[in-house]
């Protein structure tokens, strides 16, 4: 999941949509994002590039709707109802998953995992 | 009917008292009676009517007041038929007469001239004497009289009068401001007018003053008033300075001083000299004290001329108290020591001289510490700041502010005058009003607008209905200052680059000869010049472009062709590039830079509410008057400052990266 800066970054997502819990007054989904371009990137314990600045997924509520929907803990969210959250604050990043008009929020994640999966699958079928 | 008061204006209220003909009752006209009114003291005549039957004929009224006495004739009108016109012409003719009392001591001829529509009352009925009546102006508007008989100032009257009636009558107009102060943007300062009155007066001061003055008002010819007096004693006083007035203080305190430092000596001497022989022989410790009075008397001399013996630099309008007070101490102190001397050592021949001389070396410590004191009081205390002077100039509104410590307002203002010929920029009587053009504008717009046709003279009064409809009415005048200033701004920059470029042009032609280079060929041989030639000579290319920009700054006044070529000389001299030179015309400097030396010095006035001895305070106000714009000086106190302390350990700056936030959604 590096980048380099000013390429186009590619990576494997997974598509999650979340259906949102009320509780009380308030819609929840479950988990706690940190990270944000306005964070410091070398305290993540999830990113392997220690200058990624993207939004992580650090916790998840066990039985909540995310870990139902299959969201994992150190998932890098790429995008949120299609905004962009490989560069934004962290505060843009809550704002995104906490709009009190939508119910279900529809997130492409990336984990490592993933990303070995597909390369495993490739390299079964080696390109002709 | 006649008021108490005894004014002019009183006469011309009882006057209008009189009701108009065509007013009041139409029939019954018995009982009206003719009003005419004799002053003798001021050789004018009024006539006036009124229905009511207070007096009858051939009463005579005297009224006494001020300075002349108004004589009243009442008449009864001729019978009472008042059927024809005819039977009484003047009841048919006299309307509202005004009085222009104290005006001029012009013919009555003319001003039979200048009656209008009173042409049939020359001879009124068997009246009491042949009245002759007072001109009334030509219009009959009742509150502005523009033209009247004494205002003409081309007229042929001699000039002392007219200086009289022109201060007179500044003085009646300054004291009704009422709708002076719509129409002319000048502020007069009191210090004016007495300039004023001796030069000749401009158009537009014809204009403003002809429209506001009323007629029927104002001090008897021949009153000076206070503040003219003021002022031509000032005037006198500015020519004639009187030069030892400066010195008495001085001299007064150098005398004390002399005494002072010679008396120690006097009592030294005195037994020496008187009763030599009876002195008790005194050794070592009398020498010791003879060695400690010498250096003693050497450093009281040496600071005394060093504190004290310095021009002063001003003359104060009170005492200088804290002076006054070290002298009276001093003397004091003095005094008592040769009273005591007197008495104890004199008279009885004193034998002790060890004593006599510790005496005397005791008079010496006491001067020292009255120096102290001296030292503390006149140049210490108010070396600590604790007021905020803020000083603005009158005309122009230049503006400083200085720090100064505890100081008496006349001790204040000699300080404020010393930092005021080095900071402020020179006064310059040239750039203080807005441009003829703007303002004329706006008057030229009255005429297009004019609602009475019949106005043919340029200064002629303008109804109050005009002045309120041309108040409200958009004026644009902003707009062609605006323009007016933007121009000006242009037109300065472009005399100003023209002006450098010849300047620098010029210093091109001259260099300086050094001593070592070689004497020149006797073909091309060089002419050498000391720097007076060679400023003659580089003058000449730039001298029209400097007198156009000094034109256009208005400088010419401060800057003759002789001081420029002077300052020209002295920038040769000192290798001088050509900006600076010019860095004394481009910008106004302070007012040091065009003092000529002389020893009269400058009249400053100071006018203050408080006593002027008193300390500096808060909210104090004075100002300091010279005779064409003042300073005003507010005081403020400066604020108490509270100080805290704050500890910071050099090991205690540290940092650390922002930490990681979590949120959870």
């Amino acid at each position: 999941m590096s980048f380099v800066p000013g390429q186009p970054l590619t990576a494997v997502v997974q598509r999650i949509q979340i259906q949102k819990l009320r509780q009380g007054e308030n819609l929840i989904l479950g988990f706690s994002i940190g990270g944000g371009i306005d964070q410091d990137p070398g305290q993540n314990p999830f990113s392997d590039d220690k200058t990624d600045k993207g939004i992580y997924v650090t916790r998840i509520t066990p039985g909540g709707p995310a870990n139902a929907a299959g969201l994992r803990m150190g998932d890098k969210l790429m995008q949120v109802n299609g905004w962009d959250m490989t560069m934004v604050t962290h505060d843009q990043a809550r704002k995104r998953l906490t709009k009190k008009n939508e119910d279900v929020v529809r997130l492409l994640v990336t984990r490592k995992s993933l990303e070995e999966a597909v390369k495993q699958s490739m390299g079964c079928f080696p390109r002709q | 009917m006649v008021k108490g008061c005894w004014e002019s204006e009183c006469v011309h209220s009882f006057h209008r008292e009189g009701v108009p003909f065509g007013e009041g009752e139409k029939g019954g006209r018995k009982g009206t009676s003719i009003w005419i009114v004799l002053a003798p003291g001021r050789g004018q005549w009024g006539l006036g009517v009124s229905h009511c039957p207070v007096l009858y004929y051939n009463t005579l009224l005297f009224l006494f007041g001020g300075r002349t006495t108004l004589f009243l004739f009442a008449l009864n009108a001729p019978g009472s038929s008042q059927s024809g016109p005819l039977s009484c012409p003047l009841l048919s003719k006299v309307d509202l007469l005004k009085l222009p009392l104290a005006l001029t001591t012009k013919s009555i001829s003319e001003r039979k001239s200048q009656l209008g529509g009173v042409g049939e009352q020359r001879r009124p009925g068997g009246g009491g004497g042949g009245p002759r009546k007072a001109c009334s102006p030509p219009s009959r508007d009742m509150d502005n009289e523009s033209q009247y008989s004494g205002y003409s100032y081309k007229s042929s009257h001699s000039r002392s009068s007219r200086k009289h009636r022109d201060r007179r009558d500044r003085h009646r107009s300054k004291s009704r401001d009422g709708s002076r102060g719509d129409k002319s943007v000048t502020i007069q300062t009191p210090g004016e007018p007495l300039l004023d009155a001796e030069s000749t007066r401009g158009d537009d001061r014809d204009d403003n003053w002809g429209e506001t003055t009323t007629v029927v008002t104002g001090t008897s010819e021949h009153s000076i008033s206070n503040e003219d007096l003021t002022r031509v004693t000032k005037e006198l006083e500015e020519s004639t300075p009187l030069e030892c007035k400066r010195f008495i203080g001085p001299a007064l305190g150098g005398c004390l001083s002399f005494f002072a430092l010679v008396t120690p000596l006097a009592f030294l001497i005195l037994p020496q000299v008187l009763w030599r022989d009876a002195l008790e022989p005194c050794g070592t410790p009398c020498e010791g004290l003879y060695v400690s009075l010498a250096f003693k008397l050497l450093v009281l001399l040496i600071s005394s001329w060093a504190l004290f013996l310095r021009p002063p630099r001003a003359t104060l309008p009170r005492f200088f108290v804290f002076r006054c007070l070290l002298m009276v101490l001093v003397f004091l102190f003095v005094a008592s020591y040769w009273l005591f001397y007197g008495v104890r050592v004199l008279e009885p021949r004193e034998r002790d001289y060890r004593g006599i001389v510790e005496y005397a070396a005791s008079l010496v410590d006491a001067l020292l510490f009255i120096q102290y004191l001296a030292l503390v009081l006149l140049e210490v205390r108010h070396l600590q700041p604790a007021f905020c002077l803020k000083v603005v100039r009158s005309t122009d509104g230049a503006s400083k502010f200085y720090n100064v410590g505890h100081l008496s307002i006349q001790r204040a203002a000699v300080w404020v005058l010393d930092r005021y010929y080095s900071d402020f920029s020179v006064y310059n009587p040239a750039l203080l009003n807005l441009p003829k053009s703007i303002l004329s504008k706006k008057m030229t717009g009255f005429k297009v607008y004019s609602l009475d046709e019949s106005t043919t003279n340029n200064s002629s009064g303008q109804s109050r209905a005009m002045i309120a409809a041309a108040a409200r009415r958009r004026d644009n005048s902003h707009n062609e200052f605006y323009y007016e200033e933007a121009e000006m701004d242009r037109r300065v920059r472009k005399r100003k680059a023209r002006l450098v470029v010849a300047v620098e042009e010029a210093f091109t032609h001259i260099k300086r000869l050094h001593e070592d280079e070689v004497a020149s060929s006797p073909k091309h041989p060089r002419e050498v010049m000391d720097p007076r030639e060679a400023a003659q000579a580089i003058f000449a290319p730039m001298a029209r472009a400097m007198q156009k920009y000094l034109r256009t700054t208005r400088q010419q006044a401060f800057h003759s062709m002789e001081s420029i070529l002077t300052h020209l000389q002295f920038c040769i001299t000192h290798n001088m590039t050509p900006r600076a030179f010019l860095e004394r015309y481009l910008s106004p400097g302070p007012t040091m830079q065009y003092q000529q030396q002389n020893g009269r010095g400058r009249q400053w006035t100071l006018v203050s509410e408080e006593p002027v001895t008193s300390a500096l305070r808060q909210g104090l106000v004075f100002s300091l008057r010279r005779l064409d714009f003042s300073l005003v000086v507010t005081v403020t106190p400066l604020p108490f400052l509270r100080l805290g302390e704050e500890f910071i350990d050099p090991k205690s700056h540290k940092f650390v990266m922002r930490l990681q936030s979590e949120t959870s959604v």
